[in-house]
């Protein structure tokens, strides 16, 4: 067989091989990832997506730190059981802010793509402090830690420009202001109206009950309550949007 | 002189990270940067204590270059023992979640490390043990560079001593193997570069005219992790001296481009390199030549286009555009024909040496993890079938899935590799016993069979639990309720994983013993010719 004899070719020179090698494997990436940064039905069109406000986003660096991700998914699929359970199946739309995305690969725990509004913060922070005093079954770690941790704001702006530089619009103004807004938005004695002005639909609160600190409890409620709540879809056409 | 270039080069790295931690702008930032300052100022000095002023003979450097290959070898059964200990502990949290340790051991931060350990501190520190000892045989030439190989091997072991302390202390970037920082992936770059360096440079000095099948196999690996890991961190940091970053994909191409990784790093890692290992073993071990040279160039080439396509099937009926899903299930069942083509040529290669199953325990360990392969890269395809996927994906099944596979087939041929290796690199006549590796096969395989069976029962049920409906139309099951039903399931888990880790175990001090020169007075294997076997060319 001619080509298989051809082959010898390549098997006496290493850089024939390795050259090969790289631009037969650099192939199904280019045609599967490239046009997603392209094509512009990726991302559906939807009226309410914001960037993360400084709290919620460093409430979000604390789920990924702490690996909530290994067991909740942040992706309800398109099948009647999940809408059910979990409801209106998840956009491309909704992750659009997400550096990295968190639409996790296994369900030990429910999906929380949607659990914001859906318990009261100090539902969560209970769940959070001793998972199986409001959840039986659970088999979750406790993180009690989290209300006695006081939340690390030095970084605070750092961590909006980084975003920005990614590609996440916050302004200059949202950068300026990143601490007051995150410190307006766990404590509901302060002005809130510049925040306010900057987010849409923010939710404002003493999130883990405790006035007197500002912690990791804080942040990590206020991230987990907004989830999945942005977008209305009342205004959200299906139709318009199949791809 | 001796060793002062080493010492010199480790000491610096020792001052840099003192500054990072004296000038880090968070606390995790700087408690890291101590870890590994503190981890290199121990190896400074040790390595100080080596330095030798004055003339010292010339090193011999005509044979190969064996030293670093020693270390690997019983790095590679230490990370093992680690990785198994740590998926044990694990998979108890599971079922027990007292055994969560607020703020350092919670599921969430151990998961990685076990992955990592698995994946990377034992199965990674098997692919470069393995590819140093299979190219210098295979191309009859010493390693190239010099000290280079000691570099990859202990720049390696940095990297994952930084990757594991960093997932304890929650420095992650939640990309599934592929958690750890933007400073730790610089650093496994460089160490990967000097690592493809390596392996080049000594295929270009090779006396034999062909490059042999497995370092084809072994080169793909080394190139397209490069491409891979390079790609799949690209991030900005908060700051040059913290530990966070931000990807620099969001949401559906964040989550390709994950997975397109994380599909590769087992295409790659877990299945080229691996494959590499086989293409040498299993044909020295059972004395035959490979059974297909033809196959071996098809399923080479059709394996390493065919995988890289097959990542979106871990984002299926996501909010990834259809056509992108499509894509992937379809690459992902064409997948299983090159696939089966490796395990039929590693099988096949047992033509007329079968006999050898029955008295050789480590060609029967070898046959086994070709079994698995075989088993896993069909149930793979299956697995990334739409409808199929629909309810296993989130569930239990895809673990069992990774288990039969990482435990089955990289686990297996591994210890293959390293019970053939290691009597040949100490001069040894033959492994310290025979019997042992027996245990070791039959604790090892019944562990797996537990954890893959279990996984499948819990992963189905719970599938099938969740979409559930009564005859009203209402759910049956609150979420609650499926995971207390995974309650004996992931004891059982537990009872698998102790097996296999048993039988690691015993691997480790059969090896030990072999190392210290040491034979235990046993009965032979009826058959056996493998207890004679000559000591290292």
């Amino acid at each position: 067989m001619g080509l298989i004899e051809k082959h010898g070719a390549i098997e006496r020179n290493a850089s024939f091989l390795l050259i090969g090698s790289l631009l037969v494997v650099s192939i199904g990436g280019i045609v599967e990832i490239a046009p997603l940064f392209y094509l512009e039905n990726t991302i559906e069109k939807v009226e309410g997506m914001r960037p993360y406000t400084p709290l919620e986003l460093a409430g979000r660096d604390i789920y990924i730190r702490e690996g909530c991700y290994t067991c909740h998914s942040q992706m309800i699929r398109p099948f009647r059981d999940e809408v059910e359970r979990f409801g209106q199946y998840s956009l491309a739309a909704e992750s659009m802010y997400d550096h990295p995305f968190q639409w996790g690969s296994k369900r030990t725990g429910p999906d929380l793509a949607r659990v914001g509004d859906r318990y009261s913060s100090a539902w969560h922070v209970q769940h959070l402090t001793d998972p199986r005093s409001v959840v039986p079954e659970s088999v979750m770690p406790s993180y009690g830690f989290l209300a006695r941790a006081k939340l690390d704001t030095d970084l605070t702006s750092q961590s909006l420009q980084a975003n920005a530089a990614v590609g996440v619009p916050y302004s200059e103004e949202m950068i300026d202001n990143a601490l007051a807004d995150l410190m307006a938005q766990a404590d509901p004695e302060l002005d809130a109206s510049g925040l306010e002005s900057r987010y849409n639909n923010v939710r404002i609160e003493d999130y883990d009950g405790n006035p007197r600190e500002l912690t990791e409890m804080d942040a990590l409620v206020a991230y987990l309550q907004m989830l999945g709540t942005l977008v209305d879809f009342s205004t959200y056409e299906p139709e318009a949007n199949y791809r | 002189m001796k060793n002062i270039g080493g010492t010199l080069v480790v000491g610096l790295g020792t001052f840099i990270t003192v500054l990072l931690a004296a000038f880090a702008q968070d606390s995790a930032f700087r408690l890291h940067m101590s870890v590994v300052a503190l981890v290199l100022g121990i190896a400074t000095i040790y390595m100080l204590r080596q330095v030798r002023f004055g003339p010292v003979p010339e090193e011999d450097e005509s044979g190969y270059m064996d030293g670093p290959i020693r270390v690997g070898s019983i790095l590679t059964m230490f990370w093992g023992i680690v990785g198994f200990t740590v998926g044990v502990f694990i998979a108890s949290q599971m079922a027990w979640p007292q055994l969560n340790f607020e703020p350092f051991l919670t599921f969430g931060r151990v998961r990685p490390l076990h992955t990592s350990a698995v994946v990377f501190a034992f199965g990674g520190t098997a692919l470069i043990t393995t590819s140093m000892y299979v190219v210098q045989r295979t191309s009859r030439a010493r390693l190239f560079g010099g000290s280079l190989a000691w570099f990859v091997m202990w720049g390696y072991q940095l990297f994952i001593v930084m990757a594991a302390t960093g997932y304890l202390l929650g420095i992650t970037q939640s990309r599934e193997y592929a958690e750890p920082e933007w400073y730790v992936d610089i650093w496994l770059t460089i160490v990967w570069v000097a690592y493809l360096v390596l392996f080049m440079g000594t295929l270009m000095k090779r006396k034999e005219p062909h490059i042999y099948v497995a370092n084809w196999f072994y080169l793909a690996f080394i190139v397209t992790i490069a491409m891979l890991h390079v790609v799949n961190n690209l991030a900005m940091p908060v700051s040059f001296l913290g530990s966070k970053s931000y990807s620099l994909f969001a949401g559906v191409q964040d989550a390709l481009t994950q997975w397109w990784y994380g599909h590769n790093a087992v295409g790659f890692f877990l299945t080229a390199g691996f494959l590499g290992m086989m293409y040498y073993f299993l044909p020295k071990q059972a004395e035959r030549p490979v059974y297909s040279y033809r196959l071996s160039i098809i399923h080479f080439w059709a394996l390493i286009f065919l995988y890289i396509w097959a990542g979106p099937h871990h984002l299926l009926y996501t909010a990834l555009p259809d056509w992108a899903q499509t894509l992937g299930m379809v690459f992902s069942i064409m997948l299983w024909m090159p696939s089966w083509g490796g395990m039929i040529n590693g099988l096949m290669t047992l033509s007329g040496a079968w006999d050898k199953m029955r008295s050789d325990p480590i060609i029967r360990m070898m046959v086994i993890s070709v079994a698995f392969y075989g088993m896993s890269t069909f149930e793979g395809p299956v697995m990334s079938i739409k409808a199929v996927n629909g309810l296993s994906h989130y569930t239990d099944w895809t673990i069992g899935h990774v288990h039969s596979g990482a435990l089955g087939w990289v686990g297996m041929i591994s210890f293959g590799a390293l019970y053939f290796m290691v009597p040949r690199l100490w001069n040894r006549s033959g492994l310290y016993s025979q019997r042992m590796v027996n245990w070791h096969f039959w604790l090892a395989t019944l562990g797996i069979v537990v954890y893959a069976a279990v996984m499948w029962v819990s992963g189905i049920t719970q599938g099938l639990m969740w979409r559930e409906y009564d005859s009203q139309g209402f759910l049956v099951y609150s979420f609650a309720e499926t995971v207390a039903a995974m309650k004996p399931y992931y004891v059982l888990r537990v009872l698998g994983g102790t097996l296999y880790l048993i039988g690691g175990l015993i691997m480790a001090y059969n090896l030990t013993m072999t190392i210290l020169g040491h034979k235990r007075d046993e009965r032979p294997i009826p058959g056996n010719i493998a207890a004679n076997v000559q000591p290292a060319e």
